[in-house]
């Protein structure tokens, strides 16, 4: 009897659930789905779901017309590039807090978070004047530095939560065995760092593939990356809605495949530790 | 334990992040600051001289000041209500038993990880356009007049396409709380014949206090400066202009510098008021 009755509600809520998901997830669905449509298969009145003749065209145009291999470089070479040298600059960073904390460590933590809290319209004009006389304005370089700069304390961040759960004891045996400060970093904390490292790695190159100010602000045509590219798709091209599909589904897609593995991190890295 | 030595190799680790950081952090402060004092018009004469605070006062006397401002609050305001209040229903929703908890779970929190520019122009054309969205089928369907969304509704529409993307970061975040959750206390007080809507006043909410309170201040310091999904849906036209793409206008496009700049002044004082709350919480749970 109480079996039967957990079942039964265990199948409403399944579809309750099902119907709300894919509620949410249309809009993306239908975008991918567009994306296979001809122009006037997506305007279709009434509009068609499934039922269509399923084509490839508008990839190949948009690749053609746009160059998007160019956009998508530009993505992979900011985002790879800010997470790798965020990376760089931020393990030795948190890794001194986290095993050798000092009285400051705490204050230093809440500081570097706060940076994070500036907005960036309230600094746009001194970057922007920065970009100009260094010549970085329009530079795949430039943007780097700047993403960077502005994921550095949630790298820092979640790097520190990471290590902090690297017991200290298996440190201090280490210390006794005689082991020097680069042998315990190379030999006994990089391994057991490298799953926290890598889902950092993968929560900031989401971040950064996704950002959109200083993307949109900051570059032209040389060094513009995936986020502009349909930027430019807002008038009137934006019209042509199977191929804003295909554009829509090239420049999400590798990215939704990302932070569908991320999920964990993600409460993580974006709470500052604060939800557990 | 730590000796005289690790201790200066730690320091010798942390500083090119603590420089950097600061160097991002003052030097663009410091400018924009110098900047607001002055006024600079880089295409119309450069740099023609200190002001005192001019700026400041012209800034919040201009008659696109208040409404900004108005503006601004009601789409934060609306987004954290829409994302908050959801997400605990779907919070609630996908803890309980199903079939498929995985792939709900995925297709929730996708919204999150599409950038802004594309959920911006997708709601716009492919739902929101008056002619060929797929809002307009729906309204004809039902007989109704379309809605031209981005022109009577814009407000609306930014705030329907903000929460769509944060719906899932807030969700998410409330749903790992819930889980935290004593599955006794609850079994508890359902024996002693509390009723669903007793157990969730009086123990599910007041246990995602300390979450919800985190999404609402993480949320504000984002929505406080959205910026692609005004940029490509109305470019701040029909009312949907907030304080942050004031600010990026008069900087950008009419190269008001100072003016700008002492704009950008009140935006980071007001991040900076939000940011506090923030900050104590998360302090607090660093000295766990």
């Amino acid at each position: 009897m109480a079996r039967s009755v957990t079942n039964r509600r265990k199948t409403i809520n399944t579809m309750l659930a099902w119907a709300v998901g894919l509620l949410i997830f249309f809009p993306i669905l239908w975008t991918i789905l567009t994306s296979f449509k001809t122009e006037g298969e997506a305007i279709a009145d009434p509009p068609v779901f499934l039922f269509f003749n399923w084509t490839l065209e508008n990839y190949s145009i948009v690749q053609e017309r746009s160059d998007y291999m160019r956009y998508l470089t530009n993505s992979i070479f900011i985002a790879g590039g800010s997470t790798l040298l965020g990376i760089i600059i931020a393990v030795p960073a948190a890794w001194s807090m986290a095993f050798v904390p000092s009285k400051r460590t705490k204050d230093i933590l809440m500081w570097m978070l706060s940076t994070k809290m500036l907005p960036a319209v309230g600094v746009l004009y001194p970057i922007y004047l920065l970009f100009i006389q260094l010549g970085l304005l329009d530079s795949r370089m430039g943007l780097v530095v700047v993403l960077m700069l502005i994921n550095l304390p949630i790298i820092i961040w979640m790097l520190y939560t990471y290590f902090k759960e690297i017991p200290g004891e298996i440190l201090e045996a280490a210390r006794m065995d005689g082991a020097t400060l680069r042998e315990e970093i190379i030999y006994i904390l990089t391994p057991m760092a490298i799953p926290g490292i890598a889902s950092t790695i993968l929560l900031n190159v989401i971040l950064a593939w996704n950002e959109a100010f200083w993307t949109l602000n900051l570059t032209a045509a040389k060094a513009a990356p995936l986020t502009a590219f349909i930027a430019s798709y807002s008038s009137p091209e934006g019209l042509f809605y199977a191929k804003l599909s295909a554009a829509s589904t090239m420049a999400i897609a590798p990215i939704l495949i990302l932070g569908w593995f991320s999920q964990k991190q993600l409460v993580r890295g974006l709470t500052f530790g604060a939800v557990k | 334990m730590a000796t005289q030595h690790s201790r200066s190799a730690a320091r010798f680790m942390m500083a090119p992040a603590v420089i950097l950081l600061l160097g991002w952090m003052l030097v663009p402060l410091v400018m924009t600051l110098y900047f607001s004092f002055k006024k600079y018009l880089p295409l119309r004469g450069g740099d023609l001289g200190w002001v005192g605070f001019e700026n400041y006062v012209r800034f919040v006397t201009s008659s696109s000041f208040w409404p900004s401002v108005y503006t601004t609050l009601i789409i934060v305001g609306g987004v954290l209500a829409i994302t908050i209040c959801l997400g605990i229903v779907l919070a609630l929703l996908l803890d309980q038993p199903m079939w498929g908890q995985g792939i709900v779970r995925i297709l929730v929190i996708a919204p999150f990880f599409v950038m802004p520019t594309v959920s911006a122009l997708v709601w716009k054309n492919m739902f929101m356009d008056p002619n060929y969205g797929l809002f307009a089928y729906l309204w004809k369907f039902f007989g109704a007049e379309p809605i031209q969304w981005m022109s009577q509704a814009s407000i609306q529409s930014i705030i329907m396409i903000v929460s769509w993307q944060w719906l899932p970061f807030a969700t998410l975040i409330l749903l790992t709380a819930i889980q935290s959750l004593d599955g006794e206390q609850l079994e508890a007080s359902e024996m002693d014949g509390a009723s669903a809507l007793k157990r969730f006043w009086y123990i599910i909410l007041p246990h995602l206090a300390r979450a919800i309170t985190v999404v609402l201040l993480i949320q504000t310091i984002f929505l406080l400066s959205i910026f692609a999904e005004i940029f490509v849906t109305t470019g701040g036209a029909f009312g949907s202009k907030t304080l942050s793409y004031l600010i990026f206008q008069r900087v950008l496009e009419s190269q008001n510098i100072g003016l700008g700049s002492a704009g950008g002044v009140y935006a980071i004082i007001l991040a900076n008021i939000v940011a506090i709350f923030l900050m104590r919480i998360v302090g607090k749970n660093l000295d766990n």
